[in-house]
């Protein structure tokens, strides 16, 4: 069984800024780390493979620095990996990456695909279920418990009032929840032989029989982003003191209504 | 030409979700700077007696693809139901409830019909001169927003949050055309088999996962307080936690811990109740959207982070809170 797990390299904070002229992110100078639902794919795939056998490969798209992202899935104990990354790539919207990663995913070859639920960056959650659509197989999401039955993966997924119990053949994708598994540590070794493998990068030119350029980057993404702006940092609000319990009461429905909780 | 807004109404065992209605209701807003129509498009098994309550809550047409195979929710079968809806009908947008099940379908249906698609938006505009959906989301956990426009595709899609949007009065009066949709469905339609499905009144304790926490620190008095807490988290749906010093004196579990040394949590809400606010505790909740702390000390810190600070005491204050949830969520259900 080849399984691909598709991470993405985040940054390990909330100060991130703004490019004013494109509005997209400024990455660098921010740490970064691997996605946490991703890291969680990472290690059920690991524990797919030393279940049922066959590899795990990671694929990440990102510029050449997250390089150190694949390492550590290396370290972790990955058998290969893959990072997609071209000037071609930038300023994609989830349409435009997932049309990307598939192109990768249909050259390397994949029988289960695992992506994470979201990144915390974005927060859209769209990229994988665009991947599944884009290589079309059927896509299994919020997934918090995976194990194989012969030929089939059996996996519980979660929704807000209820879990299903799905049984699903490869080639198939699946998204992760952080709950799915707990990610191991690298250990020394791996860490050691993760510097010693290769990582093979995907560009423009190797992907481009399954890719039309005008459908991908920043030009090529139906939506782009006109306009962005910080919210204002979070400092002491308002303080009640000396006011009636009824009055505070009153207050707090307030807000809980104007920040749409209740 | 593409015209109209189509509002995805979910529905899980007949029982329309409210975010639907929210739609609607935001929909016919945006259909008035357009001026067309709103559709809502219902999708299930036998849920056709359902539609005439969404022309109640002000959509002008409601399209139901009816199916056995629809009966649960699976992702395939539905997004094939919705594709065949949009290829027919053109809408200009199409919006969907940003839940689970929303955040699943339109990604797919977005790659399938080459469109764009917004996740988790909090504000929808008409742009006056152009004419296109202003999609307004946040990102980095609530820390920038961003406004999203699909200038060349069609249609338009987005996800919204639910809670964000108010649904309209109902008007019993209102009338509309309800329309039964016909998909052809293939046995291999249904590409992943339900085994089971297992039904939850109460989720799971996760503290890390709740959009909810009702917090309860020292100043909360006695351990069985945590009950009435409890109470005002289920009101509010959401879950208890607990600063550091009642989880070492034993009144709570170890996993409802926040801080440095327990858990991060980023909900929408920090409910933060009797709680001083030591800089261990802050470090793990201050990525929350909203702080509303209640303190007897005016001097806490925790009001350094709060977005509103209550000067008062827990035990008065927290019993009247709980009453005037409920009668805000029974006047607004």
């Amino acid at each position: 069984m080849k399984i691909v797990v598709c991470i993405k390299q985040v940054p390990d904070t909330n100060e991130v800024k703004l490019d004013p002229v494109t509005n997209t992110l400024i990455r660098e100078g921010v740490p970064s780390i691997i996605n946490h639902d991703d890291k969680s794919g990472i290690e059920a795939a690991l524990r797919l493979r030393d279940e049922a056998g066959g590899t795990v490969t990671v694929l990440c798209m990102g510029p050449p620095q997250a390089d150190t992202a694949l390492r550590e899935a290396l370290a972790m104990g990955c058998d290969e990996a893959i990072l997609i990354s071209g000037r071609e790539f930038g300023g994609s919207d989830t349409w435009a990456t997932a049309a990307i990663i598939s192109a990768a995913l249909k050259k390397i070859g994949y029988d289960v695909v695992i992506t994470g639920r979201q990144a915390i960056d974005g927060d859209t959650a769209q990229v994988g279920p665009q991947i599944a659509e884009t290589i079309g197989v059927p896509q299994v999401s919020y997934v918090e418990e995976l194990r194989a039955e012969g030929e089939k993966l059996v996996v519980r997924r979660q929704f807000e009032d209820r879990r299903h119990i799905i049984e699903v053949k490869p080639p198939c994708l699946l998204t992760a929840l952080s709950e799915l598994a707990a990610p191991r540590y690298m250990h020394v070794g791996g860490i050691v032989d993760a510097y010693q493998k290769d990582i093979r990068i995907l560009g423009f030119d190797d992907l481009k029989d399954d890719l039309n350029p005008d459908f991908i980057g920043l030009k090529g993404s139906p939506t782009n982003v006109v306009k962005s702006f910080t919210k204002q940092a979070k400092g002491a609000g308002t303080i009640l003191a000396d006011v009636g319990a009824d009055e505070a009461v009153a207050a707090i429905i307030r807000k809980m209504e104007e920040k749409h909780i209740i | 030409m593409s015209k109209d807004i189509y509002v995805v109404v979910e529905q899980r065992d007949g029982v329309i979700a409210k975010v639907g209605r929210e739609l609607i209701g935001e929909a016919t807003k945006l259909a008035a700077d357009l001026g067309q129509k709103v559709y809502a498009v219902l999708i299930g098994d036998a849920v056709r007696d359902k539609a005439q309550s969404l022309i109640e809550y002000g959509a002008d047409g409601v399209v139901c693809v009816q199916d056995p195979i629809l009966k649960e929710y699976v992702t395939e079968p539905y997004a094939k139901a919705l594709t065949a809806v949009i290829r027919d009908r053109d809408p200009e947008i199409v919006l969907y409830g940003a839940t689970s099940i929303g955040r699943d379908l339109a990604p797919r249906v977005a790659s399938r019909i080459h469109t764009g698609l917004t996740a988790d938006c909090t504000k929808l505009d008409i742009d006056p001169e152009s004419k296109l959906l202003l999609m307004t989301r946040p990102a980095f956990g609530g820390n920038i927003m961003a406004t999203i426009l699909c200038k060349v595709y069609r249609p338009q899609m987005a996800t919204v949050r639910p809670g964000v949007m108010k649904q309209l009065e109902r008007d019993a009066s209102r009338k509309g055309e309800i329309e039964e949709f016909k998909v052809a469905f293939e046995p291999s339609d249904m590409n992943v088999v339900i085994r089971e499905v297992i039904k939850e009144e109460h989720k799971k304790t996760d503290i890390t996962e709740a959009k909810i926490l009702v917090s309860g620190g020292r100043g909360i008095g006695t351990p069985d307080y945590f009950n009435t807490l409890r109470e005002l988290a289920d009101v509010l749906g959401g879950e208890v936690s607990s600063s550091r010093a009642n989880v070492d004196a034993g009144w709570i579990e170890k996993d409802r811990q926040v801080g440095q040394t327990g858990k991060t949590v980023r909900p929408s809400l920090y409910l933060a109740c009797g709680i001083s606010g030591a800089i261990q505790h802050v470090a793990g909740m201050e990525g929350a959207e909203c702080v509303i702390a209640i303190n007897k000390n005016d001097t806490a810190p925790i009001f350094d982070v709060s977005d509103l600070g209550i000067v008062g005491d827990v035990k008065v204050i927290v019993p009247k809170l709980i009453e005037a949830a409920k009668k805000y969520k029974a006047a607004n259900a």
